[in-house]
Order: structure tokens, then C-alpha cells, then sequence
């Protein structure tokens, strides 16, 4: 095996333990900072397909922007940072199964379809900032423009919910 | 490499985030299983671009795109979350129950009147709910 097979099976593991870890934790704080680690070794197995411009996006976006945000909603809906239970539904059996049902699917899928199919990703630069950059503008600017658009739409969307209702008298700081 | 490599674990992170949508109770973890799920598929396209070896790119830039849509849609998220919390005190997905049947919702107020008049034990609503109060999140307010 290649030895970007076998770092590619050293960062896949560390992201689905890091992810099991994400929805099992009994800490709530502990949850996020899990998700940094699974988004990190995502970023990891973007890079080692070649993919460097989105490996670097994912760290700036998802490190940087979602879990910080996601850390800033746990500390504003005053979230305590001890061990916490309950945090689990009563029917988190079901949700077991049906999580493994679906992976036990895909995971079948996968293997039926593409079972000796093999990647090469010895060719260097695929996903460099310069080809991406070429695909964007030469070829995909139009769903980006759209993009600009939704989140625009999404910036003003959260503006508006968060700043509450301006008849209810509640002053916004 | 196998191809089989990245769609495995995408399929695995796949699955885990199915089952924190469905078994957190916090509405802020629900979002985090959101945040894998989303993942999982843009490995997927990601492992697809190479493999295909596309030209025009498709799959990495249809990869960005995703990670602005997620951002986007987290952000929208928890701002949703908040005015949440800021109506009701808490986020538990488990006790949201303002779209539930009338007799649901009938159960629901009886469970929040009973944990307030007594403890919350079960007692009052013991048939109704098979899950009724437990406090998990900020219920101080």
C-alpha cells in the first residue's frame, strides 16, 4: 500500500473516531471541540486528494468561522460546560439503528460500485488555487454569482431574526 | 489508493451524523450532526473530482459552494436557535412541541405545570409522556 494510502486511512479513522466522539460526548463544549478535530482530518484527506485550495477553505470556513460560531450559540443559550446527562433522546436506539442501517447501506453501495476502482493522485496540483480559480471564473460563475445572492440572503436573514421583534419594546443593543 | 478509502469514510461520517440529527436533544448539536452530514458529501465529491479527473473542476468547486451553503446555513441555524432560547428558556428539541397536536401540546403544559408546582418527577403525566422533562440545558432562566 502507498503511503498516501496509508496516511489517507490515518486521517479517515482519526475523522469518524473524532465524529463518534462528536455525537457520544457527554460535554457540550467537548462536542464542538471534537468537530474541530473531524473537520481538521477532513482538511487532511481533501489534501492528500489533491485538493489543496479546498482543504485550506475547509480550515478557514469550517475551523475558523462554523465551529466559532457554533461555540458562540453554546455560550449563548448559556450552556453548562460540566458533565451533562440527557443529552441523548429517549429514542436514541432508534436513531442508533437507523444510522446504522444507512451506513450499512452506503457502505454496500460503495462497495458493490466501485469496489477495484482505484484513484491516482500522484499528478501534483489537480486543486491548486490557480486551476481553481480558473474553473470558478471561466466556467462555474454563474451558480457563484447565485451564491453571492443566497448568502446575502442568509446574512440579512439572521440579522433580522436575531435583533428581535422591534414592537414587543425589547431595545437592542 | 482504493477509491473505496474516501467513500467508506464518507459513508461512516455519513451515518454518524444521521444519528446526531436524530438521538441529540440539544437543537445545537442537531446542528453539528448537520455539519457532518455536510461533510461527508463533500468527501464524496471530492473523491470523486479525482477520480474522474474532471477538467472543468466540478466536483472541487462544487465542494466549495457546499462549505459556503453550510456556513450560510448554520448561521441561519443559530440564529434560529436563539430566538429559541429566548422564547422558550431552553433548546431541547425533545420539548419544542408548539406545531404538536392539540393533545399534545394539552400533555405538554400539564408536564411544565407539574414540574413547576412539585419536582419534576413523573408522576403527574406518568401515561402521557414517555420522555417528559428532563432538564438538560439553561433551564435557570
Amino acid at each position: 500500500m502507498s503511503v498516501v494510502g496509508l496516511l489517507f486511512l490515518l486521517m479517515g479513522a482519526m475523522a469518524v473516531g473524532s465524529a463518534l466522539l462528536v455525537v457520544t460526548t457527554a460535554r457540550l463544549v467537548h462536542s464542538a471541540l471534537w468537530l474541530v478535530v473531524t473537520l481538521g482530518a477532513l482538511a487532511g484527506c481533501y489534501l492528500l486528494l489533491g485538493a489543496e485550495f479546498v482543504a485550506w477553505v475547509q480550515i478557514l470556513i469550517y475551523v475558523g468561522a462554523v465551529v466559532v460560531l457554533l461555540l458562540f450559540a453554546l455560550m449563548l443559550t448559556r450552556a453548562p460546560t460540566g458533565v451533562q446527562t440527557g443529552l441523548t433522546t429517549g429514542n436514541r436506539v432508534v436513531a442508533a439503528a437507523t444510522a446504522g442501517v444507512v451506513g450499512l447501506v452506503l457502505v454496500t453501495v460503495v462497495v458493490a460500485g466501485f469496489g477495484g476502482a482505484r484513484v491516482s493522485v500522484d499528478e501534483e496540483s489537480v486543486g491548486s488555487a490557480t486551476s481553481m480559480g480558473d474553473a470558478i471564473f471561466r466556467h462555474w460563475v454563474l451558480p457563484f454569482e447565485v451564491l453571492s445572492v443566497l448568502l446575502l440572503a442568509a446574512l440579512v436573514g439572521a440579522i433580522v431574526l436575531s435583533r428581535g421583534r422591534a414592537s414587543s419594546g425589547e431595545e437592542t443593543p | 489508493m482504493p477509491l473505496l478509502f474516501p467513500l467508506v469514510v464518507a459513508a461512516l461520517l455519513f451515518a454518524i451524523g444521521v444519528y446526531g440529527v436524530l438521538g441529540r436533544r440539544n437543537a445545537v448539536l442537531v446542528l453539528m450532526g448537520v455539519e457532518l452530514m455536510l461533510n461527508a458529501v463533500n468527501l464524496n465529491l471530492v473523491a470523486f473530482d479525482a477520480y474522474l479527473r474532471d477538467v472543468l473542476h466540478g466536483g472541487q468547486v462544487l465542494t466549495l459552494y457546499v462549505i459556503a451553503v453550510a456556513a450560510a446555513e448554520v448561521g441561519l441555524g443559530l440564529a434560529i436557535v436563539l430566538v429559541v432560547f429566548r422564547g422558550h428558556g431552553h433548546i431541547d428539541a425533545d420539548r419544542m412541541r408548539d406545531l404538536a397536536d392539540r393533545d399534545a401540546v394539552d400533555d405538554a403544559i400539564a408536564a411544565e405545570s407539574a414540574g413547576e408546582s412539585a419536582a419534576p418527577s413523573r408522576s403527574g403525566v406518568a401515561g402521557a409522556d414517555p420522555e417528559p422533562v428532563a432538564v438538560t440545558a439553561a433551564v435557570e432562566s
